[in-house]
């Protein structure tokens, strides 16, 4: 109980600050599919929100669009007060260039379904590349950091592994030492335990509820876990047919919700 | 026994055009290969384009014909001699070979799972960087088996530069053979033994690189 | 020799160097149905239980596959007429067909091979149980389901050979290549025949690759994805598995 009002004490500190992301009435359609209808969505700063719903609700484009993978059809996503997917020319608001994403999407990381680890690297290479090569920075530094990160994931030990050595839960948590060594300050999470064997999902969510108490960026986490949502998340968005259907508190949406389509979904879940 | 080894010198005079102008006209179509390759993965339309028309004209028509063409063109249509016919060949079966190469190359790029290049973007690479550190050292991998089959493909098509008058080992032979008829059978087995002898270090290194090409990618 | 390309000697080059074309045409089919049938002798070979002969085979086929086509032909026109005892002469058009066809029947055993190695297993076991002779099993079973999903990967070759035929032309079969030399050696201007021969494989082999790919994609969408030799699957077959060859189903 006390756990909890520290944690609502938290989040409404967090409140007050300024967004660190704003979606403003951000669209996004596939051809004729609409899959997301208008979304209005601010992500203080060390706020953990987790995004739940049915398949094909959108769920996953929501995080793409933050991570430029995906550019939303209209609308705008402000990311540190900087549109992310326009800029400024001569006055004129254009489509961004590459650099420009690459300027606004620095503080944001990401961890995919598929792990997506590069399979030619160790996992200690895989930690590395990007914080020299993007980031310039010391590689002695990078190197020493990157220990640590894989350490704390349970993974010092395997440092010149190769990704195909590994695991589908090992490689999911070098993903996250991967995103975390660029220490970024959102962190996107796309159902990172939908491709892992029931039996490696505890080792995987446990190092993300590590990160979300010890860590103070804001966490998005697109999931099916429902208790996870519960115990890790201040505030849980349930996503249906490409709008934001309920959001609230983590507890108040997961446990008395009134929204009888957020009700059947939970049921469905909670049976299986 | 005997003739052998009053054969294999004679032949042996035309190694020396045989793997220089095999280790040559390979490494242009490397180059070649690769930028047009790249050229036709990317999403710029005029390179795409270009590239895409080189690689048709030159898979669509035949290497014998070429060679013959860019035998008589080159002196004719640009006014320079290239010095001499060996270039007139490497440059044939190089660009040949690079229009073939450079599909494999761009198969290969396009072969990498999309996801490495989600997951470089969401570490903030720039395209140079992902195509660099990310796609090409995984493309590469995958290329090996063909590069190779292809390799094979160029030493037999060294052979044509005989015919513009290089002394490359079939020359010798088609000497030989013309000032004894009764040697012919041996002088060609003997021919034809120096090439596979050639090849099998492709060969072996194509067989390698397929068991390579499934290590260290992630392929769609 | 004229200094420049000419569009009169190009003109008039034209028809000259098209007559040569109904026999590259021609040669192409005659070396592609040799290569055809040819390519079943290596399957054949390959399945007798014997492992020396299996080994041997494999080698020829690797042999015959690694070295110049060019040089198997003047093989087979000069040498083999003094070759004790087998040796004959051999017109040039039947040598071209014995060279080409025998060296490309080493790519299209492999294509048949891979074929056969993709039907199902179950389907050997199946036309077993049910009782079918070893003849039957194969003309009714077997390659009814292995040929089809080649037949892209055929028709591929069909065109590689297409562009390999015009090599018969140094043994003298008077194609389009032929036919522009020739030219050429009595105008001294070969360019612009040499040219013509260009633009005719151009305008022939550019289509049918069109065709062929959309060929394979309909294929793709009949028969299992999988089954259908695609390029991909082709770098096996080119660099030919020696260790799996010893497979005897």
């Amino acid at each position: 109980m006390s756990e909890t009002l520290v944690k609502d004490k938290k989040s409404s500190i967090l409140l007050n600050s300024e967004p660190i992301v704003k979606y403003r009435d951000v669209t996004k359609s596939f051809g004729d599919v609409h899959v997301l209808k208008g979304i209005n969505l601010d992500i203080h700063p060390g706020e953990k929100i987790a995004v739940i719903g049915p398949s094909g609700s959108g769920k996953t484009t929501i995080i793409r669009m933050l991570m430029t993978l995906e550019e939303p059809s209209s609308g705008d996503i402000i990311v540190n007060g900087t549109n992310l997917w326009k800029m400024d020319k001569k006055g004129l608001s254009i489509r961004a260039n590459e650099k420009h994403l690459r300027d606004v999407r620095g503080d944001i990381g990401m961890v995919f379904q598929h792990f997506n680890l590069f399979p030619h690297m160790t996992i200690l290479e895989n930690c590395m590349s990007a914080p020299i090569h993007v980031k310039k920075e010391n590689k002695e530094e990078v190197r020493e950091r990157s220990i640590k990160m894989l350490d704390r994931v349970g993974l010092g030990d395997k440092l010149e592994f190769y990704p195909s050595q590994l695991s589908g839960g090992q490689k999911q948590r070098v993903a996250m030492a991967r995103a975390l060594v660029m220490r970024p300050k959102i962190m996107l999470f796309d159902e990172v335990t939908s491709a892992l064997d029931p039996e490696l999902v505890g080792e995987v969510l446990e190092v993300i509820r590590d990160i979300a108490k010890n860590d103070d960026m804001a966490m998005v986490l697109v999931t099916h876990e429902m208790d996870f949502a519960l115990d890790v998340a201040d505030k849980v968005l349930f996503l249906d047919q490409g709008v934001i259907a309920e959001q609230g508190a983590a507890r108040d949406v997961l446990e008395h919700t009134e929204n009888e389509r957020v009700q059947a979904f939970l049921k469905r879940f909670r049976r299986g | 026994m005997n003739a052998i080894i009053e054969i294999l010198p004679q032949l042996l005079r035309g190694l020396q055009i045989t793997v220089s102008v095999l280790l040559a006209s390979a490494i242009i179509a490397y180059i070649v290969a690769f930028i047009a390759g790249l050229a036709r993965a990317s999403k710029n339309t005029i390179l795409n384009k270009i590239a895409g028309v080189y690689i048709e004209i030159f898979r669509g028509t035949s290497l014998i014909v070429q060679l013959f063409w860019l035998y008589y063109a080159i002196p004719m249509l640009f006014g320079i001699q290239l010095g001499s016919n060996w270039w007139t060949g490497v440059i044939a079966i190089g660009l040949n070979y690079g229009a073939y190469l450079a599909e494999v190359v761009r198969g290969s790029i396009l072969a990498v799972d999309k996801g490495q290049t989600e997951a470089s973007i969401a570490l903030n690479m720039s395209s140079y960087q992902r195509m660099r550190l990310i796609i090409l050292p995984q493309a590469v991998r995958m290329m090996l088996p063909e590069v190779g089959n292809y390799t094979i493909q160029m030493m037999k098509a060294t052979s044509l530069v005989s015919l513009i008058g290089m002394r490359d080992i079939l020359y010798y032979g088609d000497i030989m053979r013309s000032t004894n008829l009764a040697q012919a059978p041996l002088v060609y087995v003997v021919v034809l033994l120096m090439y596979f002898i050639l090849a099998l270090p492709f060969i072996w290194l194509t067989r390698k690189g397929e068991t390579l090409s499934k290590k260290g990618v992630a392929s769609q | 020799m004229s200094s420049n390309f000419r569009w009169e000697t190009f003109v008039e080059a034209f028809p000259l160097v098209l007559q040569g074309l109904g026999l590259t045409v021609g040669l192409t089919f005659a070396c592609f149905g040799f290569a055809l049938l040819f390519g079943f002798v290596w399957i054949f070979l390959r399945r007798i239980p014997n492992k020396p002969i299996v080994w041997i085979c494999t080698w020829v086929m690797e042999f015959i596959r690694s070295t110049p086509p060019l040089v198997q032909l003047f093989f087979l026109y000069y040498a083999w007429p003094v070759v004790p005892v087998v040796g004959v002469t051999l017109e040039p058009f039947t040598c071209a067909v014995l060279g080409i066809g025998i060296h490309y029947s080493t790519y299209i055993g492999e294509i048949y091979r891979s074929g056969i190695e993709g039907v199902d297993k179950g389907q050997w076991e199946a036309s077993t149980a049910l009782n079918f002779s070893n003849a039957d099993k194969w003309k009714k079973i077997i390659l009814p389901q292995a040929i089809p999903p080649t037949i892209p990967m055929l028709g591929n070759y069909f065109i590689i050979m297409f562009k390999e035929v015009p090599l018969a032309s140094v043994i003298g079969v008077g194609g389009i290549l032929f036919m522009a030399n020739s030219y050429g050696a009595s105008h001294f201007a070969y360019l612009e025949p040499l040219t013509i021969v260009g633009i005719i494989f151009l305008a022939l082999s550019y289509p049918s690759s069109i065709l062929i790919r959309k060929l394979e994609v309909k294929m793709n969408t009949r028969f299992d994805k999988n089954a259908v030799l695609s390029k991909s699957k082709m770098k096996t077959i080119q660099g030919m598995n020696l260790e799996g060859s010893d497979r005897i189903v």
